[in-house]
This record gives C-alpha cells, structure tokens and sequence, in this order.
C-alpha cells in the first residue's frame, strides 16, 4: 500500500527484496523524548512510519479530577515541561473564563512576559536539537547558554528553574521587582540578540545545513489544516494563524510585533519560522518591560475554588501550536473532567504523511521539525 | 637479507606501533580538549593536569569493560572485522617517510602501496556492522562500504596529478621535488579535491556516515565494547593520521619548510595542525546527507578530477619541469 506512495520513486519491480521494520527509539540516542517510531524501510528509504505512544503517560488528566482548581497547576506544568508558563496560563485562562474572575492588569503582563520568555527558551531547546539530529554537535551547547541564563531569570523570580508554579487564578504569585525586570531586559537587548546572529552564522548559514533541509517534507496548508497541524509548523506553510492575535488575550493587541510566516512549508521554513519566532517573542518581552504597568499582580479569589456548574474550552498559543484546555465542572472545588488538546500530539500524527519517501537520514530533520514534547501527547 | 637489517627493520616495525600508540593516545586527548574548546567548555580536567591522564584512563576503562559478543554474531568476523580495519591503517605507515631516509619501506610506488591499504579498510567496516547483527550497525556498515569506495576514486585521480608532475611515486622523491615551492600552490584543484576525498575516507564529519549518531545509534560499533571497541576507534584514528600524512607530504611540502631547513619536525607539525583542522571541521559542520556524499564524489569529484588530471598532463607537456 504505502510502496505504492507516489513519493517512493525507487521501489523495484521483479526482483524480490524484503523491507526491514526498524524500531526507532524509545532508546534512541538523538530521539526526543522516549518516542517511539516504528519504520518500515527499503535499504534506507522510509516505506511507512507508525508512531507508537504512551510510554511517558502519568494519567495527568485522571489526577486532575482528584485534585482541587488550585492543586492542579504542578499538573499543567508538568505537561509540557519545556514550556510550562505558557501550560498554567492556559489553563489559568480555562478556570477563570469557568469562575468569571477578573485578573489583575498588572499581572496580564507579567504573563505575557513569562509566556515570550518560555517561548525563547522552548525554541532555544529545540534549535539544540536540530543541529544535534543532523551531526552538529557545537550549536547544542551554545544554545543552552542562553538558556541556562533565562533559567536564571525565572529561578529568581520564581525559585524554579522548570516547574515555576507561579500563575494563580485572577494574577501570579508575586510580584518582580524592577531591577529583575531590567536586568531581563538588558540581557535579550543585548546579548542574547548577539547570540542569536552568532547561531545564524553557525548553522542556519551553513551549506550542508540548508542542503539538507531545504524541500524536506514539504507540506502544504491545506493539508497542514486537515492533519490538525498548529503552531510554527502551520505558519511555516504561509498560514498566518497565531491565537496570540486571533484569540486576544494578554496584552498582544497593545504590543507591537508581527506573525512570523514562511510561504515554503519545507523543514528550512520550519526551522526560519522558529528562529524568526525567536527573535520576535525577545521583542515582545522587552516590550512588556518596557510598559508594564504598576499595581496589584492578584485580584481577591476564594482559597477553595467552587466554579459554577458547566464546561469550558480555551485555546492558547503554546510554543508548538494551539493547546486546549477542556474544564467540566460540576460546582465542586476539584474538576470533574480535565482534559487537554495537545499540538504536539497533532503534529506528531502528520509523521507518518511526511515520511514515506524519505531517507532515514532525514527522519530526524523531519521528526524534529515537529518539535514534539512526548509528556504533554502521553500526559 | 644480512642479520644487521633485520634486525633495524624489526625495531622500525616496534617504532612504528609506538608512533601508532602514541599518535592515539595524543589525538585522544586532543580532540576532546579541542572540541571541548570549540564548544565553550574546559573537555577533561580531572585526569591529571588539564586532563592530560584521560586517554590512560580511557584504556584503563576499555580494557576492565566485559568483552560482550552478542548471541547472534558471526564470532569469527565480529572479531577479525576490527583486526581487517586496523592492520592496512598500520600497514600503510610502513611507507610513509619521516626524513629523508627514515622510512621502513622506501619503496617505487609507495604512494601506491598507501591507497591499496586503504582499499582493504572498508572490508574491515563492512564486516563490523555485518558480523555484529544489528540493523544499525548492518546499515553503518553498507554506508561504509559505499562511502570509502567511491571517495577512493577521486582521491586516486587527484594524487596521480601529483605524481605526474614530480615524475615518481616514490612518497620521498615527491616531498624532494617540493623543496621550494609546494604542490598546494601548483595544484590548488588536486589539493582541494584530495583534502575533501581524505576526510571522507577517515569517516570524519562531514562524511562520518558509519558513525552518525544521530541517525545509527553508532554505526558500525555500536554492539562494540571494550577493547573491541578500542580497536574500531584505533582504526580510525589511525586512519586518520595516515590521512594526514599523505597530505602533507603529497602538498604541504613534507619536511620541507622553506627557507628553514628540512626537518622531521615540520611533518609532525603539519600532521598534527591538518588533524586539529579535521577536529574544527567536526565541531562545525553538521553531517552530510549518505545520497548527497555519493552525489558529490560520482557526479563532481570524479569529473572534476579527471578534468584536474587532463590539464595538469597538458601542462606538464607543454611546460617541461611545471
């Protein structure tokens, strides 16, 4: 069936040849996460791609149910590990929309910084491993400076470095002084922003790396949209679709920056798209600095949370794509269904479209362009 | 064969695999610092002063690991798969001159010698990632085999325009003929093809597709352990070195350092400054496609090197003595 693929050009007729199935990861040195891809292959060339999940499920959504509208904000964290600020005000987001409660102006801010913040520091992740999946070893070092130091940032704010627990219902949990702030400020003005044209110089420059990226997987946007697609991988095939303008929340409409799109839906547009989204989020966060408002960062919630009776769905811009966040209440204080829309989830499953035809060197170029976090698809 | 030279050429052959030794312990701890460097850390610093102990403890590790065979490999290859690699590596280096005189073996056609050693190497890798029944190590393997036998080609056409302009292929009347000016110089295209084609053939990134991590676990080695292991990392360092070496004293001049007097010294030094800039390569570079790699040495190197050699022959005839 898949060797039948208009993509597998080189398939032979008349003698007889056997395919290998192949089990990449879930221990595989350069697989994210414990993945598991299941290749059928002809000598190198990829005939059918299954994902196999589920070996990092922890029943998040099942805990959730036992667990007060307060207690579950380690849970959302610890979805999508590597972009966890953005995880807790999605789901901030859910219950307030669910309990009607104000949230201080001072606070939408400071959200909206974390949430540009983490964005960095996701991108800043998965431009390490890009490299790494094609051979280069150096830029996995030189992007985790960078990210060591926006670790700092939040540790200081926080006293976490992953797992900050830091939005609350109506506001955050406390309030940054300005000398962090400005510090935050001078380090993405600066040298962050000298860093990032030293990675340019690095890789998204070099030869062999634009060799190998360029017409990879190329998908286009009507099938980037019914495969359910969201995040830099959508944008990357010319879609402008970003709910941090559609959506309207935090302070995005007050702030000046664009969407970042590429017209052409290859792994090179994904990876522009993530660089130039690299760049874009520091400016929205020096933006944020540089206006915040004073004032309070909480409005006054009840300690236990008893939210109507009812339901509730939000999106959110995750750093890969559109997370939802489902909330059924039954007008007690613990959730009575949590459940969670993962983007990586949905890009992991346009895999076994994009594979069949491709080299198995190129499985990583492809797979990381997905960008996937194996905790929030297993949860 | 009078007993006086037997026994000089015994004590060569002990010299030689002290040299092999040493160039692995040194590149051993080299490469890791370099690369420690290039990627903005300080590599080992516990063994010793700035690390300088590590290859020892290395070894020491290598040598205590449990020697694992899996149940299912061939026991007879998984074995002599690393001897086939390391022993032409080794034999190549019985050619390949110091000093003017100080060489093992100064054969006619020593370059010659070098290349049919490198020949016999990807047997060796091919029956490493075959005799170790592992998918992975099945397709380093293959990719070896494709690999090193296209690369040798073009490497081959290159290093001829060399012999046809210094009129020998024996490797120290070729460094003689470049007492003044070098073979870099006068054969910029062979040089580059050369470099290019020698660094595929020493599996280092760009070209490192039997290893390539990040893809094949690790390749062709990577049901590999212990000393076993230690032998497939010999081979290719030592590959490496031989590498080196011939590119040096193909177009670097060998131990010609004009105007300052001929001396082994300048080949060490070269070696050592060409293997440095293969490290740096590795820290840069990402790895190249295996399609692309063969693209490369069949649809451009080759053609390009045959048109280097067809030019060079114009010129020697036209220009007596280029």
């Amino acid at each position: 069936m898949i060797a039948d693929h208009p993509r597998v050009g080189h398939v032979t007729t008349g003698g007889t040849t056997e395919s290998i199935v192949l089990n990449m990861g879930p221990q595989h040195p350069s697989m994210h996460g414990v993945m598991h891809m299941q290749l059928e292959l002809s000598g190198e060339t990829v005939l059918a791609a299954r994902p196999v999940i589920g070996y990092l499920h922890r029943g998040i959504e099942k805990l959730a149910e036992h667990r007060t509208y307060a207690q579950c904000m380690v849970l959302v964290d610890r979805l999508d590990y590597i972009s966890q600020y953005s995880n807790e005000w999605a789901y901030c987001r859910a219950v307030e929309k669910l309990a009607a409660i104000e949230v201080a102006e001072r606070a939408e801010w400071l959200r909206t910084l974390y949430a540009e913040l983490v964005r960095i520091t996701s991108h800043l992740l998965w431009w390490t491993s890009v490299g790494l999946d094609l051979g280069a070893f150096t830029p996995m070092i030189y992007a985790m400076l960078p990210r060591e130091r926006i670790f700092d940032f939040f540790e200081a704010t926080t006293g976490s470095r992953l797992m900050p627990n830091y939005l609350r219902f109506g506001g955050v949990k406390e309030d940054v002084e300005q000398a962090e702030l400005d510090g935050i400020h001078d380090y993405l003005a600066v040298d962050y922003m000298k860093l990032l044209d030293d990675y340019d110089t690095l890789l998204s420059g070099n030869e062999i790396f634009i060799s190998r990226q360029e017409g990879l997987a190329r998908i286009t946007t009507e099938q980037a949209v019914s495969w359910g697609v969201t995040g830099p991988m959508l944008r990357a095939t010319g879609c402008p679709r970003d709910l941090r303008k559609d959506a309207r929340y935090g302070v995005y409409d007050q702030l000046d920056w664009e969407t970042q799109t590429d017209t052409r839906g290859d792994a090179l547009a994904r990876y522009t798209v993530r660089v130039k989204e690299m760049r874009e989020s520091a400016r929205i966060a020096m933006q944020c600095i540089e206006r915040m408002p004073a004032g309070e960062v909480r409005t006054k919630v009840a300690k236990i949370l008893k939210p109507p009776e009812g339901e509730v769905y939000v999106r959110h811009e995750s750093t890969r794509g559109e997370l939802g966040i489902y909330i059924v209440s039954d007008g007690t204080a613990k959730p009575y269904r949590f459940r969670v829309h993962s983007p990586a989830f949905m890009n992991v499953s346009a895999l076994p479209h994009m594979l069949p035809g491709e080299h198995i060197a190129n499985f990583f170029a492809i797979f990381g362009g997905a960008d996937n976090v194996m905790a929030e698809i297993d949860r | 064969m009078t007993p006086r030279m037997f026994v000089f050429q015994l004590l060569g052959v002990l010299g030689l695999i002290v040299v092999l030794g040493l160039n692995i312990i040194i590149m051993d701890w080299w490469e890791r610092k370099l690369i420690g460097h290039i990627h903005v850390r300080p590599g080992p610093m516990h063994t010793g002063f700035h690390g300088i102990l590590q290859p020892f403890a290395d070894m020491v590790k290598m040598l205590a690991k449990e020697d694992v065979v899996p149940t299912e490999a061939d026991k007879l290859f998984f074995w002599a798969g690393p001897m086939i690699a390391v022993v032409p590596a080794f034999l190549a280096m019985v050619v390949l001159p110091l000093a003017p005189g100080f060489v093992l073996a100064d054969i006619g056609h020593g370059l010659f010698f070098v290349f049919a050693m490198q020949t016999i190497m990807p047997f060796g890798f091919t029956l490493i990632g075959w005799a170790a029944h592992n998918k992975w190590s099945l397709v380093g393997g293959l990719r070896s085999a494709a690999q090193l036998i296209s690369y040798e080609i073009p490497m081959l056409i290159s290093a001829l325009a060399v012999v046809m302009v210094a009129g020998s292929a024996r490797l120290t009347d070729i460094v003689d003929a470049q007492a003044t000016v070098w073979y870099v110089f006068k054969l910029p295209v062979a040089f580059a093809l050369f470099l290019v084609t020698a660094v595929a053939e020493m599996n280092r990134t760009p070209f490192d597709m039997t290893e390539a991590e990040s893809e094949l676990v690790a390749g062709i080695h990577t049901e590999y352990a212990g000393m076993k292991f230690g032998l497939v990392m010999m081979a290719e360092y030592t590959a490496m070195l031989v590498g080196s070496w011939m590119i040096v004293l193909l177009f670097l001049g060998g131990w010609n350092l004009w105007p300052l007097p001929p001396s082994p010294l300048w080949v060490v030094l070269k070696v050592y400054l060409l293997q440095s800039f293969i490290v740096w390569l590795r820290g840069t570079y990402p790895r190249l496609r295996m399609d692309r790699i063969m693209e490369l040495s069949w649809k451009y190197l080759i053609p390009a090197a045959l048109a280097n050699l067809l030019a060079v022959g114009v010129l020697v005839i036209v220009f007596k003595g280029f």
